[in-house]
C-alpha cells in the first residue's frame, strides 16, 4: 500500500477539508476528515459511464424552477390524466392491500395479460402475455433494457438525429457505438411554414450506415423533438435494410395516439419480415397522462425478450404493483372503448391538435417559424432570424446558440423552450443550433400564459 | 424454430471458426491492447455466405454481460407456491397489512393531480428531505438530501446503481455466503469478479443454535483483499441467515476496507428488524468510512410495501455521484405518487421514533413473537432452527429428517432444492433452498438448509403449524 503516496495526496488536498466543514455536526474529528479526502486513489466510477455523466436537462430545469416562467420545456403533461386512469390508481392503491406487495417480475397479470391482447391485435400478432410482453419502469427503462440486453461492445447503433437524447448515453453505456443519420429538411419551396413530414432520410446514406456491425437501429415514431410520424414508404425502407443487414429495430412508439391532421401511426413490427427482429416500446405515461406512473412495456419476439428478461432480472427485478394494476384497467377502459368517439385516444389527439394549433400561431406572431408536427407533444421552431438579428447572446465559449437563446429567452422573455441541439451528436450540434423545442401537452391556461408573454415579447419588438 | 436450418451450417462454421481464432492468435500479440472484435468482423454473415435465419440466430444472441445470468431461483420457486392450496413461507413478501397510516396516506395521494407528472429524477424533494432528516438521527453529519441521497427502484435497484456506478470489468467484489442471490449476477453483469467468503459456524452443543454462531473468519477474510478489490458487499441484517453483525465484525471489515482502500456497498433493508439483545450497527458511522460506503434501504421492507419498489442510497457525493449517472441513463426517475406518500409515511414515524407505536418499533415487536412461534414449530419437527437475531427469515436444518427424496427427479440438483420441492408437493409448505444463496462452490456447504419467511399473518402461520404438527406426528 502506497501509503507515501496517500500522504502526499493528503498535504496537497488538505485545503479541500475547509468546505466539508460547513454541515458537519460539532464533534466530527480531524481524523474523520483526513480520511474524507484519501479515499479511492484509484479510479472510482466505472469506465462504463466514462462521457455519460453530463445531462443538459438537469441546467434547464434548474432555469425554470428558477424565474417566473410559463414552462414549455420539459414534456408532461400539465392537466391531469382522465377520469377513468386516475379512478383506476385510486382503486388499485385502496383496493386489496395485497397490490402493496411484489407482483410478478415480468409484469402485473392483469396488465401483461391485455397488453398482449390490446396490442397483439394492433400488430397482428398473437401474443403471449408471458413471452411477449415486459412490463418495464417507463419507456425509459425499456429502452436501457433493451440496450443492455442486446448491445455488446464495438456493436453499432444507427441513431436517426434528432433523437430522444438518452439514446446516445444508452449506447455508449452498454460499450456501442452510436452511428448517427440525420433527418434533414426538403423545404416548401413557398412561404408556409414547414411540416415535419418535409424532414426526411436520405436514402442513399441511410444504407451507407449500415455496417456488419450493426446490431440495431433505434426509431422514434412519433419522433421527439420533431414531431415527425414516419410514413409507410419511409418504415419500409427501414425494414429493407434492416432485414438485409440482419439488424434489430428498437422502435420508440410512446407518442403513437398523438397523431394530428388524419396522420396514421405505423407500427414497424407490422411490416412483413419486422416482428421477429423488432422491439416495440411503449408509455403508460404518454399514453394516459401520467408521466409520473413511471410504467412502460416492450413486446416483441420471445428470441429477443428472453434477454430483455435477464437484465430486468438482474436490475430491478419488479416494478411498483399498483401502478400497473392502475394502468391495467385504464387499458381495458380503452379496449372496451376502442375507435369510438368516447375513446381516449381519440379525444386526446383531438384536444391537442388545438393546443398545437394554437400555439403555432402565438408564436408565428413574434416571427419565431415552427415545423408543423404530425405528431407527438412537441413542435420545433426555426429561430434563425433571431440568430442572425442578436449572434452573440450571452453564453459559454463555444456553446450552441440555440442553448444561449433558450437562456437569454427564459430570463427576458419569461418563456421556457429546450434547444434542439440537445437532440444532435456532439459533431452535428452546431449545424442544428437554430431550433428550439416547445412542448404543447399544456392547459389552456398555460398556452394564455404563454400568449401574454408572447404579446409582451411582440410589443418590445415594436421600433 | 431456426435450430434445424441452422445445424447444416454449423460444422464447416465450427471449422472456419477454428481457423479463424488460429490466425488471430497470431494477429492478437501484434496488436497488443486492442480487443479481439476481428472474429465477429471476419465471421460477418455476408463472407461466410450463411442464409438469413443462421445470421439472425448469431445477431439475435444476448449481449456478453448477460451471458449465464439468466437463470432466477425466485422465478422457478414462486411458480411452484403459486398452487394457492401451499402454505408459502418462500418468497420474502409479506401477507400481512401494511400499516393503516401508510395505506391512507397512498390513497390521499393518488387524489392529488399534480402527483401523476414526473418528479426530480434523483428523487422526489419531499421524499429526500424525510430520508436526510430520519438517518441524520444515525449518522455524524448532516446529510445534503440532493447530493447525499438517491432514489431507487426498490433497493434491489440501488444495488444495481452501486455495482454498475462503482464498480468495472476486472475489478474484484467481495461477496459473503450465503448472500442475497442478486449479488453475484449484477457483479458478474459488471464484468467483475466476485470473490466468496462463506460464514462459518461454531459448533453449538446444548444452546440454541443462533445466527451470531455464524461468523467471518479475520484472517480467511483479509485473505480476499488484495489491490484489485473494489468492493465488499455487506449485508447486516443478514438474509437468509438473519445475522445482525456486531460492532466489533464491523470493525474488521472497515480495517480491512480501510487498508485495501476499498468500497463497502452496506445492503440494510432489514435494519429496523432486530430482535431483543441485539442492535444494528451502520458501518458507514464508524471512522473513516461514510467516504467509502453506500448505504441501502427499502421502503419495500420498512413499512411492508414491497410492491411500492422504492429503495434509496446513501453515501458521500463523490460516489453518489455516479449513481445518479447510472439513474439518468436507467429509468431516470422512479413513480412519483408513492414517493410523496413514502414521505408522509416516514414523517408520521420521523416525529415518534421514541414512541412503541412507531412502526420501526412495533414490526421488530410483532416479528419477533412470530420468530419464537416459527423457531418453535421447526424444532417440534425435529428440523434444527437458526434463531436469527434479525431479519425475516428463519433458516433450518433440514438434514436431521432423513427424508426420502428418491422420487424428485433430477439427482444433479443441490439437497435442499429437492427438499423443498419434496415439501411443496407432499406437504403443501413452501420455503426457499439455502444453497440459491450460494456460489456454485459453496452450494454443497449450506445444502441442508432451507429458509422460512415468518412475515405472515397469523393464519398463515396457524396453517403452517398444522402442516408441521401433522408431519411430526407422521413421523414418530
Amino acid at each position: 500500500m502506497a501509503l507515501g503516496g496517500m500522504f502526499r495526496n493528503a498535504a496537497a488536498i488538505y485545503l479541500h477539508l475547509v468546505g466539508p466543514f460547513r454541515g458537519k455536526k460539532s464533534g466530527a474529528s480531524l481524523a474523520r476528515c483526513l480520511h474524507q479526502t484519501l479515499v479511492m486513489t484509484k479510479q472510482l466510477q466505472a469506465r462504463r459511464l466514462n462521457g455519460i455523466d453530463h445531462n443538459p436537462w438537469v441546467e434547464f430545469v434548474k432555469l425554470a424552477s428558477e424565474a417566473d416562467v410559463v414552462n414549455l420545456g420539459q414534456g408532461f403533461p400539465d392537466f391531469a390524466p382522465p377520469d377513468f386512469a386516475v379512478e383506476a390508481f385510486q382503486h388499485a392503491v385502496s383496493g386489496d392491500f395485497m397490490l402493496n406487495q411484489y407482483t410478478k417480475a415480468f409484469g402485473y397479470p392483469p396488465l401483461t395479460k391485455i397488453l398482449a391482447s390490446f396490442f397483439g391485435k394492433l400488430l397482428g400478432q398473437d401474443m403471449d402475455p408471458l413471452k411477449n410482453v415486459l412490463v418495464t419502469v417507463g419507456a425509459y427503462g425499456a429502452l436501457f433494457t433493451a440496450f443492455q440486453a442486446l448491445v455488446d461492445e464495438g456493436d453499432e447503433v444507427i441513431i436517426i438525429e434528432p433523437f430522444f437524447d438518452c439514446y446516445e448515453p444508452m449506447t455508449l453505456m452498454a460499450g456501442g457505438r452510436p452511428v448517427f443519420v440525420s433527418l434533414k429538411l426538403s423545404p416548401n419551396q413557398d412561404r408556409e411554414l414547414d411540416s415535419s413530414s418535409n424532414w426526411q432520410l436520405d436514402p442513399t446514406e441511410l444504407a451507407s450506415k449500415f455496417t456488419s456491425r450493426t446490431k440495431a437501429l433505434i426509431l422514434n415514431t412519433p419522433n421527439n423533438p420533431l414531431g415527425k410520424v414516419f410514413s409507410r414508404a419511409e418504415l419500409e425502407l427501414v425494414a429493407s435494410l434492416c432485414q438485409q443487414h440482419d439488424v434489430v429495430c428498437i422502435t420508440d412508439e410512446v407518442y403513437q395516439w398523438l397523431v394530428y391532421d388524419g396522420c396514421q401511426h405505423v407500427s414497424i413490427a407490422t411490416l412483413p419480415g419486422m416482428w421477429e427482429r423488432t422491439l416495440t416500446i411503449g408509455s403508460a405515461g404518454k399514453t394516459f397522462s401520467a408521466t409520473g406512473w413511471k410504467v412502460g412495456w416492450v413486446l416483441g419476439p420471445e428470441s429477443l425478450l428472453k434477454h430483455l428478461r435477464t437484465v430486468h432480472q438482474n436490475s430491478i427485478f419488479h416494478c411498483p404493483t399498483q401502478a400497473q394494476a392502475a394502468v391495467a384497467q385504464s387499458f381495458e377502459r380503452e379496449q372496451l372503448h376502442f375507435g369510438q368517439p368516447s375513446s381516449y385516444f381519440v379525444q386526446l389527439p383531438q384536444a391537442i391538435q388545438r393546443c398545437r394549433d394554437h400555439m403555432i400561431q402565438s408564436l408565428k406572431s413574434v416571427g419565431l417559424r415552427p415545423v408543423i408536427p404530425q405528431g407527438s407533444y412537441f413542435l420545433i421552431t426555426d429561430i434563425s432570424e433571431f440568430k442572425s438579428k442578436m449572434p452573440n447572446l450571452p453564453g459559454a465559449a463555444d456553446e450552441p446558440y440555440d442553448r444561449r437563446f433558450v437562456k437569454w429567452m427564459i430570463k427576458n422573455k419569461g418563456l421556457m423552450a429546450i434547444p434542439v441541439s440537445i437532440f444532435y451528436s456532439v459533431p452535428h450540434q452546431k449545424l442544428f443550433d437554430h431550433y428550439i423545442r416547445f412542448c404543447f401537452m399544456k392547459d389552456e391556461s398555460t398556452l394564455q400564459a404563454m400568449d401574454k408573454k408572447l404579446q409582451k415579447w411582440k410589443d418590445d419588438l415594436r421600433p | 424454430m431456426f435450430n434445424s436450418d441452422i445445424s447444416i451450417y454449423l460444422l464447416p462454421l465450427k471449422f472456419f471458426l477454428l481457423s479463424c481464432s488460429m490466425f488471430l492468435a497470431r494477429a492478437r500479440l501484434c496488436t497488443l491492447g486492442s480487443r479481439p472484435k476481428f472474429l465477429k468482423t471476419i465471421c460477418a454473415s455476408k463472407i461466410l455466405g450463411l442464409s438469413t435465419s443462421a445470421k439472425m440466430s448469431l445477431k439475435f444472441k444476448n449481449a456478453k454481460r448477460i451471458e449465464g445470468l439468466d437463470s432466477n431461483v425466485w422465478i422457478e420457486f414462486t411458480k411452484l407456491a403459486a398452487d394457492p392450496s401451499v402454505v408459502n413461507l418462500g418468497q420474502g413478501l409479506p401477507d400481512i397489512s401494511p400499516p393503516v397510516y401508510v395505506k391512507e396516506e397512498l390513497s390521499k395521494i393518488a387524489a392529488i393531480d399534480s402527483l401523476n407528472q414526473y418528479t426530480r429524477g434523483f428523487g422526489h424533494p419531499s421524499l429526500v428531505k424525510a430520508l436526510s432528516c430520519l438517518y441524520e438521527k444515525f449518522y455524524q453529519n448532516q446529510i445534503n438530501p440532493n447530493k447525499e441521497i438517491l432514489v431507487t427502484v426498490g433497493a434491489y435497484g440501488s444495488l444495481f446503481n452501486a455495482i454498475q456506478g462503482l464498480i468495472d470489468e476486472g475489478d474484484e467484489v467481495i461477496v459473503i455466503v450465503p448472500f442475497y442471490d442478486c449479488y453475484e449476477p449484477m457483479v458478474r453483469m459488471a464484468g467483475a469478479i466476485p470473490v466468496f467468503i462463506p460464514l462459518r459456524s461454531k459448533l453449538v452443543d446444548g444452546k440454541k443454535w443462533s445466527s451470531s454462531d455464524w461468523t467471518l473468519d479475520p484472517q480467511e477474510l483479509a485473505s480476499k483483499f488484495n489491490s484489485k478489490t473494489k468492493a465488499i458487499i455487506l449485508n447486516t441484517p443478514h438474509n437468509p441467515l438473519g445475522k445482525v453483525y456486531t460492532k466489533e465484525e464491523l470493525q474488521v471489515i472497515a480495517d480491512l476496507c480501510i487498508k485495501y482502500d476499498t468500497l463497502c456497498i452496506s445492503d440494510e433493508v432489514y435494519e429496523w428488524l432486530v430482535y431483543t439483545g441485539n442492535k444494528h450497527f451502520k458501518i458507514a458511522t464508524f471512522p473513516g468510512m461514510w467516504e467509502r460506503t453506500i448505504t441501502i434501504g427499502s421502503a419495500g421492507k420498512t413499512f411492508s410495501v414491497t410492491g411500492w419498489k422504492l429503495g434509496w442510497s446513501i453515501g458521500p457525493k463523490h460516489l453518489i455521484k455516479h449513481l445518479q449517472t447510472v439513474q439518468q441513463n436507467t429509468v431516470y426517475t422512479c413513480a412519483t405518487p408513492l414517493q410523496e406518500a413514502l414521505a408522509q409515511a416516514l414523517w408520521i414515524d420521523i416525529k415518534r421514533m421514541d414512541d412503541p407505536e412507531c412502526y420501526f418499533n412495533s414490526l421488530p415487536k410483532e416479528l419477533e413473537v412470530k420468530r419464537n412461534r416459527m423457531v418453535h414449530l421447526l424444532e417440534s419437527v425435529g428440523l434444527k432452527p437458526i434463531v436469527p437475531d434479525g431479519g425475516y427469515f428463519i433458516i433450518a436444518d433440514v438434514s436431521l429428517l432423513d427424508t426420502d427424496l428418491s422420487d424428485m427427479k433430477n439427482s444433479n440438483e443441490p439437497y435442499d432444492y429437492k427438499f423443498v420441492k419434496w415439501m411443496t408437493k407432499n406437504k403443501k409448505l413452501s420455503a426457499i433452498p439455502v444453497s440459491a444463496f450460494c456460489n456454485a462452490e459453496t452450494k454443497l456447504q449450506f445444502e441442508k438448509f432451507v429458509r422460512f419467511c415468518f412475515i405472515k399473518k397469523d393464519s398463515t402461520l396457524d396453517a403452517a403449524e398444522e402442516i408441521i404438527k401433522a408431519w411430526s406426528r407422521q413421523k414418530f
